[in-house]
């Protein structure tokens, strides 16, 4: 049975028709690259599949759950994170604390137990920040966990924003363009990171990305948008050799 | 400015720092106990403060215990949660008529006349809690718009109390209301200073506390990495207005008279200068902020109407010149909870590292060397 089911996903700014008609089923455990050029429509998927818009038609099924209507957190809770296309870390605030505040709706204390720091306040808090500081660990961030976000260099904070989705405990990871503003090396980093956690921790993942050494490198499916129309779907093999795919990229006059 | 701060911090930290180490070389039990009983120490002083302070300078000691109250709760919401709240006095108010009905009416008319100043602390709290019921209704409709809307959803709030107050006659109407017995001292005060700072700081530091940071910090992020922002925020909403209510409550029984226009948009401006004064995101701040500007105000008596002039221009230059007060974000130790402590997070740190059984991730470039 697929984790995730989209039927008919459409979406409109005013007139603009931003994401036509989109359809995916998704295996458990497969890992799927979405691409195609700037304002196709990519993003705003993902905004949809997370709550952040509300889709104009069209229904998305997680794991049997209808995920139209629901508020962001409440989708998160369910089993979906995902990460930024420009970087929105809690800036000011430490990375241990970035890993945790992730596993806010984790917590079943109440406030007033917070405030009197009862018994089980103390259990669970005390398990939030082991949690947290094993999973810094595990991704090598550790060394870092009491410095404010902001000062970690770019490619640590992409990883603390992967952490930081971890750390919700998914099982459909939604990343936005991981490797914008990544040179080489780190992008080989990235890539190997990437397959790494999908392994580990079990997930099924969705990739937007420019690269397509990222996109070619690890996804075994690939869709492609191009102003909101999804214009072809296939292994990365197909993709490179499809037609439509080269215009849309290259512009008509690259294919004539 | 920020000069002198910083060298104003950095003479003092250096002072400090025999004390400090004397500290430090003391065994744990003593430590432990270090805290709990200077706490009772202070306690003890400001119960005995009658016999060796004039009447004047205890009521400035209970301006500046009641003004803390009001800065650190506000601080929670336009500091931690980055909200910008304009109406604190609007919950003072309700606070400080609820607890001024109990001990004046209705306690008396239960044949507890005699009872009042024991019971003293229960009106305070049904004040607080009042004061809490109306943030809640006014959080509901607010929070549904964002950023500038609230300042003035705030506002009008303010507004509205204070109009709705001169309008009701029973009460007094403009005229205000009296008859409290004089039953805040410097002891009350203390006490309730305490027990707000040491709730807020352990709501601050919770995780509750950390998402409400987040949606400061980012709202859209914050809500999806699960933080249910609507929550935090109307919860975070009431307790700031809770305490603002016990505040109005002390205020209420140490001048014994109020009246609507003891609660205006100027007496909110003042706890906002307050907390952008001591710094936004600080319990430490707040209790500085309110100190400082409790005292400056006072003297600067002499200048009349023109120190009402002081507070709002102060506002606008520290919003302008250093919008994150004297101490922004940072925290006095031992405000911080052991747990959440660097030494502590560090060794737990070290306790994670060496129970690590599975592989790591592939290591970043240039991250952790081991």
């Amino acid at each position: 049975m697929p984790v995730l089911q989209i039927r008919g996903l459409t979406h409109y700014f005013g007139g603009l028709r931003a994401v036509s008609n989109f359809n995916l089923d998704l295996e458990p455990g497969e890992l799927i690259g979405i691409i195609g050029p700037n304002g196709a429509g990519k993003t705003t998927v993902f905004n949809l599949i997370t709550g952040v818009y509300r889709p104009t038609e069209g229904e998305i099924l997680f794991n049997g759950h209808n995920l139209v209507g629901k508020r962001p957190d409440q989708i998160v809770s369910l089993g979906i994170a995902r990460t930024f296309q420009t970087i929105r870390l809690f800036k000011n605030l430490s990375v241990l604390d970035n890993v945790r505040i992730a596993r806010f709706a984790r917590a079943s204390y109440g406030v007033p137990e917070a405030m009197f720091r009862t018994p089980r306040y103390l259990r669970e808090e005390a398990e939030i920040r082991e949690r947290a500081m094993e999973l810094l660990d595990l991704l090598g961030l550790a060394d870092q966990a009491n410095w404010v976000a902001s000062s970690l260099p770019y490619g640590l904070q992409r990883r603390l924003e992967i952490a930081r989705a971890l750390a919700t405990e998914p099982r459909l990871l939604l990343l936005d363009e991981p490797a914008a503003g990544m040179n080489p090396g780190e992008i080989a980093e990235l890539m190997e990171l990437i397959q790494w956690i999908r392994r580990r921790f079990d997930l099924t993942i969705i990739l937007i990305e420019h690269q397509m050494r990222v996109v070619m490198g690890i996804c075994e499916r690939i869709k492609v948008l191009d102003f909101g129309e999804t214009i072809a779907e296939g292994t990365p093999a197909e993709i490179q050799n499809n037609p439509r795919v080269i215009e849309a990229y290259l512009g008509e006059e690259a294919v004539a | 400015m920020a000069k002198l701060l910083t060298s104003i911090r950095n003479t003092l930290s250096r002072a400090l720092a025999p004390l400090r180490a004397t500290y430090e070389s003391l065994p744990a039990p003593v430590r432990r106990w270090t805290m709990p009983g200077l706490l009772i120490l202070f306690f003890v002083i400001a119960l005995l403060s009658p016999s060796f302070l004039n009447l004047y300078w205890q009521q400035i000691l209970i301006y500046v215990g009641i003004n803390i109250i009001l800065t650190v709760s506000l601080n929670l919401v336009n500091g931690y949660m980055g909200e910008f709240s304009v109406g604190h006095a609007g919950f003072m108010a309700v606070g400080a008529y609820v607890a001024s009905i109990l001990t004046v009416w209705v306690f008396p008319r239960w044949g507890l006349g005699e009872y009042v100043p024991y019971l003293f602390p229960v009106a305070l709290i049904i004040g607080g809690l009042a004061a809490g019921l109306t943030g809640l209704v006014i959080a509901f409709p607010s929070f549904r718009t964002r950023g500038d809307y609230l300042a003035i959803v705030t506002l009008a709030w303010n507004m509205i109390v204070k109009s709705v107050l001169e309008n009701i006659d029973a009460i007094g109407g403009p005229r205000g209301f009296m008859g409290m017995q004089k039953l805040t001292s410097v002891a009350w005060v203390y006490v309730w200073v305490v027990i707000t700072i040491y709730l807020l700081r352990n709501l601050v530091y919770s995780n509750f506390g950390r998402g409400t940071l987040s949606i400061r910090e980012d709202e859209i992020a914050s809500s999806l990495v699960s933080v249910d922002t609507r929550k935090v925020k109307i919860t975070v909403f009431v307790v700031a207005a809770f305490f603002a209510g016990i505040a109005g409550g002390l205020f209420a029984h140490i001048i014994q008279f109020i009246n609507p226009r003891s609660f205006s948009i100027l007496k909110s401006t003042d706890v906002l200068v307050m907390v952008y004064l001591g710094g936004i995101g600080s319990l430490g701040g707040s209790i500085l902020g309110a100190t400082v500007y409790t005292v400056l105000l006072e003297s600067l008596r002499p200048l009349q109407v023109w120190r009402w002039v002081v507070g709002p221009l102060m506002l606008v230059l520290l919003m302008i010149f250093r919008p994150y007060g004297i101490m922004g974000m940072r925290e006095w130790r031992f405000l911080v909870p052991l747990e959440e402590r660097m030494e502590t997070l560090t060794a737990l740190r070290e306790r994670v590292r060496e129970k690590r059984q599975s592989v790591a991730a592939p290591s970043p470039v240039g991250g952790s060397s081991d």
